[in-house]
This record gives structure tokens, sequence and C-alpha cells, in this order.
């Protein structure tokens, strides 16, 4: 097997990849950096996100201001000081973003331009009109190809981590392209590869999210921390899952019910405001989690319109006028009329939550680094925390920036604190044997299970246990399912026998991911009796700080379910409180 | 929901085994709001899991997908089924060798696409801590435009010049260029124009327009193509006519 050396090797090449990539080559050239993603980069899911990049620009902003809106948003489950410094962070990167030539909208002056976003107390949120993800990612990809020592390794899946003397010295990695299998060896390794969306069935996340990088870790020994925690955004198009950003609220869009009522004042976002006069951080510009949650709320009141594609209520941006959508929200309109065929200027879009995000990940610390040495993780398959319970619209984007670096400046630092060598013999024997895991999926004859089949039984039960609503009864179903299919899983059989570009071998690893993923939200979900952020429990409905102001932490085995611990949450400055999205007081 | 029985004909390779391309159909229940990705999925889910394509979003960004669909180039998840007849025929994206099925050998556009420095080349050194360069909104519109490519190559399928030439830099290597040039904080332009405005660039280009009409995201790379030509021009009579005129 050909062996790959380098100084750190990266799992993933979107936002997050990229900019630790970048910032290893700037801390000191002579790195070797080898950049290794499953696709070439400017196809990482970052290019889909639309709506923005919050951080503290404008005079009338403060880091204050945006340290209370993040951890309030978390539900108090951020851990504060790694907001602290999240945020402190922030400003700078998205600078050094506009450095490297990203096109972000402009106010009059030339000056950057910010729009409001759901649960920001001020406008915050940097965009690149409604494609800032894509432009975020397009602008590190091109800006990392002035640097020759990040060597890309495109379209290589990482199989396994190599562990040897209790740190993190590498990985296997199959070249998708020639079906072969490649020893990386790397005196630091820091996983960038996205989150696990696809393990439910409606999902704004594009296929390759199935939680790849989250299970080479988890399976190493790294926990993974608050997978309970997922995000549905509350305006998707129901037809297909695809995401119309909360900038369309941010620029003045409502939300309405069947009869025509901004039915969020009804829970708490109210009272009312004007039309087309966006108030922060109320009504529609309410976090994510109470926007969806109320959204099931109308639904068994019998308030949703009903449509072919299921239960919808209506976003109405009629009132923005066809010159500021084209200007500020011309992909919104373009994914409305072509997968809908519905004009947002002529007629208010049907939409409902989908699944959008994924809080929890590879638990790290405030420096990026995973428990296991050497092992660094940031972006969404990572879990820092500065999400906690619940993220904030524009926060993701800027985190990748932030904690990329960080992880690379990490990354750097273990390498500098003087590693013993590598014994190659024992990295090659644990390669040989990620190795005959691939082969012996080849060598199978006979299967009993299909990958397509097990992956909607899998997205199914997560749909029904662990969607926007939850009960202990549901969770306990939806674990015991999935017990059952990870079992069943090792009956599966790959059809195509070829080494080339073998897409069957593909999603039977990304199954494996995604069945592993399920598992640790499903049993961290069922743990954890309270309600917080986008977890919320039909038999325990409060928060329960006593308790649960805790991060949860999922250990792996191979085939028992997820051993759970818990972790305590850093407070600093801010004791949790009572989340206040109403008007009524301001 | 109406549905639709598609012949959806699907070319097949398979380097370890085919001595050469072969088409295989199958029938596939497609609802008229599809796209030809959905019905490439049910194939994939359903009838044959060997059929190997690329496709990510979904959704007409991440631009994983391009293909020939019944002989022109496309994203296949914004080829839409109610647009065909019940007959579909998809091949890889024409221009490029066939890796295997629906995949296509991608190298020489990425290796294009980094010739041309695909990246701000600061008209002066600023630190971060000095704040945000000032860019107009009217600034930002002379390039915004090339920003908006996806690098989907259906350009380079449609381009008869890179067909016949390959080392032609192509399309969107050139606009993309073109967006850096028009950059009001770039000032990288010379360094570029060594590569775009050479034989294989530039002047390769025949403007037959195919790369504009077939683009899913309306860069208009025919555009900045003439544009680069005018300005390589000016740039040829100021150095040969005017030498006494600095660019």
């Amino acid at each position: 097997m050909e062996i790959i050396k380098t100084d750190v090797a990266i799992v993933g090449a979107g936002g997050a990849g990229l900019r630790a990539a970048i910032a290893l080559a700037e801390a000191d050239p002579k790195l070797r950096i080898a950049l290794v993603s499953k696709v070439y980069p400017m196809r990482s899911h970052t290019c889909a996100a639309e709506g923005g990049a919050a951080g503290v620009i404008k005079s009338d902003d403060s880091l204050d201001l945006h340290f209370n809106d993040t951890v309030g948003g978390g539900d108090w489950l951020c851990d504060q000081d790694a907001v602290e410094y999240f945020i402190n962070e922030a400003p700078k990167e998205l600078i050094q973003l506009e450095h490297w030539g990203c096109p972000w909208s402009r106010e009059p002056n030339g000056s950057v331009a910010v729009r409001p976003f759901g649960g920001m107390k001020i406008k915050r949120t940097w965009f690149a009109a409604d494609k800032s993800g894509f432009h975020i990612l397009h602008t590190l990809f091109q800006t990392s190809l002035k640097y020759p020592s990040i060597q890309r390794f495109d379209e290589y899946y990482v199989t396994d981590l190599l562990v040897d003397d209790g740190r993190c010295q590498g990985f296997t990695a199959l070249e998708i392209r020639s079906g072969e299998m490649r020893q990386f060896q790397a005196g630091a390794v820091i996983i960038a590869a996205g989150g696990a969306g696809r393990m439910f069935p409606f999902t704004t996340n594009g296929a390759i999210k199935t939680g790849d990088g989250m299970a080479l870790a988890y399976r190493a020994g790294a926990p993974l921390k608050d997978m309970e925690f997922v995000q549905y955004h509350p305006t998707g198009l129901p037809n297909n899952g695809i995401l119309l950003t909360e900038g369309c609220r941010g620029e003045g869009g409502i939300l309405l019910n069947k009869h025509g009522r901004r039915y969020l004042q009804d829970y708490g976002m109210g009272p009312e405001t004007p039309v087309g006069q966006p108030v922060l951080k109320t009504m529609e510009l309410g976090p994510r989690d109470r926007l969806s949650q109320s959204f099931w709320h109308e639904q068994q009141k019998g308030n949703t319109v009903s449509t072919r594609w299921g239960d919808c209520v209506l976003l109405d941006m009629r009132h923005l006028g066809e010159k500021k959508i084209n200007e500020r929200l011309p992909f919104v309109r373009d994914l409305s009329i072509s997968y809908l065929g519905m004009d947002p200027v002529k007629e208010p879009i049907p939409i409902r939550p989908v699944v959008h995000y994924c809080m929890g990940g590879i638990h790290t610390d405030i420096k990026a680094a995973t428990p296991l040495p050497g092992l660094f993780a940031a972006g969404e398959c990572a879990c820092v925390s500065i999400n906690g319970a619940n993220r904030l619209g524009s926060n993701s984007l800027t985190e990748l920036l932030v904690f990329g670096r960080r992880a690379a400046l990490s990354a750097i630092d273990h390498l500098q604190s003087g590693l013993p060598a590598s014994k190659d013999a024992v990295l090659a024997a644990q390669a040989q044997d990620s190795a005959g895991r691939i082969q012996a999926l080849f060598d199978k004859n006979g299967g009993t299970e299909s990958i397509s089949g097990l992956r909607s039984e899998m997205m199914h039960t997560m749909e029904e246990g662990a969607g926007i609503y939850r009960t202990g009864e549901g969770l306990a179903a939806t674990c015991e399912k999935l017990a059952e299919l990870r079992q069943r899983y090792a009956g599966i059989e790959i059809h195509d026998k070829s080494r080339v570009y073998n897409t069957d071998l593909m999603q039977a690893l990304e199954l494996g991911s995604m069945l592993d993923c399920a598992e640790a939200a499903a049993v961290g979900a069922r743990d954890r009796q309270e309600s917080r952020g986008a977890h919320q429990r039909l038999d325990f409905t409060a928060r329960d700080d006593q308790k649960f102001l805790k991060h949860s932490l999922a250990y792996y085995h191979p085939k028992e379910p997820a051993r759970i611990e818990y972790l305590d949450v850093v407070i600093t400055k801010s004791q949790p409180g009572v989340r206040d999205y109403s008007g009524a007081k301001k | 929901m109406s549905e639709r029985q598609i012949q959806l004909e699907v070319l097949r390779y398979n380097p370890e085994t085919d001595s050469e391309p072969r088409f295989q159909t199958y029938s596939v229940p497609c609802l008229n709001e599809w796209v030809v990705l959905d019905a490439l999925n049910y194939v994939k889910d359903n009838l044959d899991t060997t059929l190997s394509y690329r496709w990510s979003c979904h959704m007409a960004v991440c631009g994983s997908c391009g293909m020939m669909v019944n002989g022109e180039p496309k994203l296949a998840c914004k080829a839409f089924i109610h647009e065909y007849g019940d007959q579909i025929r998809v091949e890889p994206l024409a221009n490029f060798p066939i890796e295997r099925d629906l995949v296509t050998v991608v190298e020489d556009f990425i290796a294009k696409l980094a010739s041309v420095k695909p990246y701000l080349i600061p008209k002066e050194d600023k630190p971060v801590s000095a704040g945000e360069f000032k860019q107009t909104p009217a600034q930002l519109l002379t390039f915004k435009q090339y920003t908006l490519c996806i690098n989907c190559m259906l350009c380079y399928a449609a381009c008869p010049q890179y067909g016949l030439v390959p080392e032609f830099i192509g399309p969107a290597a050139i606009a993309l260029a073109h967006r850096y040039n028009q950059d009001s904080r770039d000032g990288g332009r010379d360094e570029r124009q060594e590569v775009i405005a050479s034989h294989e660039g530039v002047w390769e280009c025949s403007f037959v327009g195919a790369c504009s009409e077939v683009c899913p995201k309306h860069v208009d790379p025919a555009g900045a193509l003439q544009q680069v030509k005018v300005a390589s021009t000016i740039d040829w009579y100021k150095e040969h006519l005017m030498p006494w005129v600095k660019k």
C-alpha cells in the first residue's frame, strides 16, 4: 500500500478544511499539508449556505451583544469561553476573507453591508447576496491555490484513523477513482468533514452530508458531544427540502398560516410587527428552534395549509417587491420558480421545517482539540460548543473560519511538542486491517440487506422518533430500531465489484457512518429528559438546569448502543435565564 | 401527482470490463416535477446499484452533476422531466474522458482553473487590523456576474474549440481570471494576462457563444472572453505602437 507522509492531514475540504489548510500554509511554508476530501473542494456543502456569516463590525454593535445572542440562542448549552473566543475572532476572519476577495454585498459608501438574522439583536450578518456560503467556499478554494504546500487529494474517502501510542497518526483512505487504498501518515489530523443531516429523510443537506468525519473520530474513541441537538430550519421548500434562507425573513418576509394569520405571535414571539418592517429578535426574526416548533403546533391545531407535498405554512415576500428580491434574494427566487414553479414576487411560497444542521459533533475543547491527542476537528462535524442547544443562523459560516484556523494552530503546537517517531510496522498493520475490511465487502456474496432499504428505514425511524418533538416512548423505539439496523448492516452486499469509481461501495460506507451517528443522537435524546433548544420532549417539557445543564458525550461500541456520559457546561458570565423573543418589553 | 414512465437511456462504461461504452435503458416511473437526477437516484436505489454518477446538493450550486441530457450539457438536478418526452438519453459531459458511466475525468479543468491565478493579488498590502477594503456596489457590479461560476464545466462540454484544441484554457477559467482582473481590490492583471492573453488563452476562442448559452448560472463567459480580447488588443497597441505609454 502506498504511504503518503505529511505533517498535517485534513479530512474534508469545505470551508473549515480549506481555512485550516491556508492557516497551516501561511504559518509555515515548509509544512507538508494533505487536504483529503471525498469530493472536489467546491462541491463541499459549504456552497449551499445562503444567508451569511455573523461578526461584529458596525459601530452600533458590540462583542457582548453577539455573546448574549449566541448563548441565549443556544439555550445556555454553549461553552461560554468558546463563544467568547469565537465572537472575538469572528470580525478578523470575515475581514480576512474580504482581503482574499470574497464578494461581500456592500453599503453605498463601499463598506461591508450587514443584514438582520434570526435571534440576533443587532444586524451583524455579512452576506454575499443569498449565496454567502458559495462565495466563502470558492474564495477559500481559489485562495488555497496560491499555496504550493497544500497538496490536495480530491475524491479520496477516508476509511479509518490510525491510532498508536495513544495518539492519532494518520488514516487510511480509498482513492475513489482507482479503488486503491492509501496510508496517510501525519503528525496531526484535522477532521473538517461536515454534518450528518442525511440520516433524516427531509433535509437541506446534500448527498455528501453523511457524518463520515464524525464516525471516524467516534470509532477511534473520541466521543460525540450533544448529538441529540439537530436543527430544523423553518423554511424549506416542501417538495425537496431546498433551503430558503433566513435572509428571506431578515429582509422582511412574513410567515402565515392558512387563515392568513402571522401565527408566531401566538407562540411568545409577538406582538405582531408591521409588515415589511422586521423587528430584530422577535416574530419572524425569532430563533430557528422556536419557529420550527411553532409550525408543529400549528399543524396539530389544523392551521397549516394542505399541499400535495404535505402540510405547510406560507412565506410571504411579495411586499418586498421585485427589485429588492432580485438584489438581495435572487437565488431564493430562482429556486422557488425552478423547483416549485412559484414566484415569490407574485405569490406566497409554501414551506415547512427541514433538517438543516447538527449542533452536536466530535467533542473538542476551545482549541479545537479532541480528547484523542493528535486529532483536531472543526466545522459542523465538531462540537466546540458555540452553538449549544440551538445554533443561531449565520454563526456557522463564521465558525468554519474561526475554528478551522484554530485547529490549524493547535495542530502546529502538537507537531512542535516533540512527537516520538511513528512505528511504521504498527501503522502498516492497522492500514492492512482497514484495507481488509473493504476487501471483505467486495468478497461478500449473497447479502440479505439492501443499502437503500436500510437507509430508508434509518431515515424513517429518525423522523418518527427524533424529529421536532420527541417522547421517551418514541425515542426508545427509535433506539431499538437503530440497534437492529446496525446489526442488519452486517448483511449488506456490494453488487458493484468494480474498483473504479464504485459508488455502491461509497454508499455502503456512508450508510455505516450515518447509522453510528444516528444511534448516538437517538440515545442522547432518549437520555436527555428535559426540553432545551432544538431538543423538545413532550414528556419532559421544561428545561432542567439541575440535571441537564450538561453536554452529553456518546462513546462508541461496535456492537452495543452508545454509552452516554455528561460534562458540565462552561459558564463564565451568563447564568441560565429565560429566552425572551417577545417584542413586548422592547 | 402525475406520474410518467420514462425510458432512461444511460451511457454505461466500466473500464475494467468494457472495451467501449454502451447504452443501458431503465424504465423509471417519474413524477412530473422530478429532475433527471431524481430519475437516476431512482435507478440507483431501486433498479441497479452499479450505476455511477456524481451529485450532491440537488439545488444547482455544487456543480457536481453536469452531464449530457439528450445531447445538451445540463445539470441533472436542474433538467426537469416535464421538459422532455418519454425517452431521455443521459451521457457523461462531452469533451472530457469518461472515467466510469457518467463520471468524467476533470483534472484538466482543475489544472486550467488553477493556472489563471484565480485569487486576489492585492493592489496594496493591508493588514487585517486595518479593516476592510472599500468597494462600492457599482464596483462590485463590474465583476459580480463572473463570481457566480459553480465550476460545473457545462461550458467546456459546449465549447467547440475546447473539443478541437484541448490546450484551450476555456470559458470558465478565463471568466474567473477576468473576475479578479475587474475587481477594484486587485492588482494582478499583468500576471494573469501572461496566461490568458496567450495563444491557448482568449485567442483560441472562436466566439460561438455556446458557453454562455448553456451556463446554468448566467455567468456569460463569452462576454468575459470578448472583454479580455479587447483589453489584450489595447495592451498590444500600447506596447507596440505607443511604447511611451505605460499600461
